[in-house]
């Protein structure tokens, strides 16, 4: 258990050497002649007008909230789909069949909400209300 | 990998490893060593697919495409890496630099990570971590991470719609890709990639994809999902050049910008290799059990590893190439469209796959008469899509051929076994 988790970390500690590495190495021989004009941000060769940082589609916010959602259900579920099988050879099948479905059912009742309320389409009327009901 | 720094231990220096207080040592170099030859593979198939995914979209446009550096071109990505790694790295002044640097190690960590699990053969893994699946689904999501801080911090229009975008097709469209490789857990009883592969066999009637027809839509549902979360086309929106420039990157230049290409590249590998690993038996050898494989000795273990490689190996380009093919095939969605389609047909799609394996795990017998005969029906089913495929490809050749042929009175500038 412990080599197989420490060799996550060896690999994402050589992706990390690796990037660097070579950033470092491509400092030593890469040009380097900065000015004022290439450090404009890119906006079409005008000059940019205003920061990026502002606010931004509320919708995003909304689907990430229901990915939330959705990607919890499906940590859940993992590893009871991981025992689903040798539950069902000791003849405990039913119990763990039942127990997944009403997990599902009520994510999909919820699903069905968030899709009666019109939350996942991305295209809305402007004089529509955000949220109905 | 353990097994194999074990042997090592006990052949070479003849002591054991249980006990032998510096066995760490050795085993940190295995480690070193099994990641620095991932990197080596994951390099040698990033750089040569670009160059055949640029043949193969000159050839499918009637056109030549990159044919100058070496022969056919073969050593072009040589030149591009070289290329971009001589160029200035430029940062905007207003950008949040601490974060504009940090943007490609998550980019290219969250997608080296996969390659711990991800096996090349019977044996061939750096870490067969118990919790195989739901580990790649958690490690690829630090990419979305590295692509928001991309976005964000170069301070350009561009980017932060590439990243918003980006970030929302890779979130929404993980949740039908994470439900579809559900049903394969389901049937395996184990979240290990390489328990999953053994329960499969050699032979397609063996594969998880024709178990049941759930499972054959889940395959189709995964793969639908996982072009979308590596930005393929017709998912392309996050960069799509013809409206937002190059999306998250635009900024970037040089050697960062490399990196994500790179991870982008290296991506089509794990997506393939994740589907024919769930779906497609993985490295299984027809006509031979795992159990052959592990009780293998000398030569023949290491004949029937490299032999499992090339299964593997051959199963997951002939899926890189179909996605290459797709890309040059559909047109790209929009972006309403496209998250529409992933809540409102893929997620309650891929929930019905998972119900239907539910039932079909719990009600069916493995060796029944219903589990085979569905067995053969669902392989008839999918020999008979990939003739078709395989039909439509070559009837697509031949018409550009005899078009070719007819317009210049010369033969196509190459024969059909060279690269496309």
């Amino acid at each position: 258990m412990l080599f197989d988790f420490a060799n996550v970390l060896v690999f994402l500690l050589v992706s990390c050497v690796f990037v660097g590495g070579a950033l470092l190495v491509g400092s030593l021989i890469r040009p380097k002649a900065p000015n004022p004009d290439k450090a404009t941000v890119y906006e079409c060769g005008e000059r940019p007008i205003g920061k990026a940082w502002f606010n931004f589609n509320p919708r995003f916010y909304l689907l990430a909230l229901v990915f939330i959602l959705f990607d919890v259900e499906i940590a859940l579920t993992y590893p009871v789909a991981a025992v689903f099988r040798s539950w069902n050879e000791e003849g405990n099948g039913t119990v763990a069949l039942i127990e997944l479905l009403l997990f599902l059912l009520i994510l999909l009742v919820g699903l069905a909400f968030v899709w009666g309320k019109g939350n996942l389409s991305f295209n809305r009327k402007i004089d529509e209300p955000e949220v109905k009901g | 990998m353990r097994q194999l720094a074990d042997a090592l231990l006990v052949t070479l220096l003849g002591v054991d490893p249980a006990t032998w207080p510096y066995a760490w040592v050795v085993y940190g170099a295995v480690m070193l060593a099994s990641a620095a030859l991932a990197m080596t593979f994951v390099a040698l198939f990033a750089g040569p697919v670009t160059v055949v995914e640029r043949r193969v979209a000159g050839r499918m446009m009637s056109r030549i495409g990159p044919n100058r550096v070496g022969p056919q071109g073969v050593i072009q990505w040589l030149a591009d890496g070289l290329k971009c790694f001589l160029k200035e790295d430029l940062i905007p002044d207003a950008a949040d630099r601490p974060l504009f640097r940090l943007a490609p190690y998550l980019v290219f960590g969250g997608m080296f990570g996969t390659f711990v699990v991800l096996p090349f053969g019977a044996h061939l893994v750096a870490a067969d971590l118990n919790v195989g699946v739901l580990y790649l689904f958690a490690i690829s999501s630090i990419v979305v991470v590295g692509i928001l801080a991309a976005g964000w911090s170069s301070n350009s229009k561009w980017g932060l719609f590439g990243a918003f975008r980006s970030a929302a097709q890779i979130i929404s469209y993980e949740v039908p890709s994470a439900l579809s490789a559900l049903t394969v857990v389901l049937f395996a009883g184990t979240l290990s990639l390489q328990g999953i592969i053994r329960e499969q066999g050699g032979m397609p009637w063996d594969w998880f994809v024709v178990r049941t027809p759930f499972t054959f839509a889940a395959f189709f549902l995964f793969f639908t999902s996982a072009l979308a979360e590596g930005n393929r086309t017709p998912f392309d929106l996050p960069e799509a050049e013809s409206e937002l420039v190059a999306g998250y990157h635009t900024e970037y230049s040089g050697m960062r910008f490399l990196f994500f290409l790179f991870a982008e590249w290296a991506n089509l590998w794990i997506m393939s290799a994740v589907a024919t690993a769930c779906f497609l038996g993985g490295w299984n050898i027809p006509g031979v059990s795992p159990a052959t494989i592990d009780s293998a000795t000398g030569l023949s273990f290491w004949g029937l590893q490299l032999l499992s490689f090339i299964v593997f190996a051959a199963k997951t380009s002939a899926l890189v190439f179909i996605v290459i093919q797709l890309r040059w095939t559909l047109p790209r969605l929009r972006i309403d469209q496209l998250l529409e389609m992933c809540w409102k047909y893929l997620v309650p799609l891929s929930f019905a796959c998972l119900l239907g394996v539910m039932i079909w795990a719990w009600g069916v017998t493995v060796g029944s008469l219903v589990d085979l005969g569905m067995r053969l029906v669902m392989t008839c089913v999918g020999a008979g899509i990939a003739f078709h495929y395989a039909r439509r490809v070559r009837f697509n050749y031949m018409a550009d051929r005899d078009n070719y042929l007819k317009m210049t009175g010369k033969e196509l500038w190459y024969p059909p076994y060279r690269l496309p």
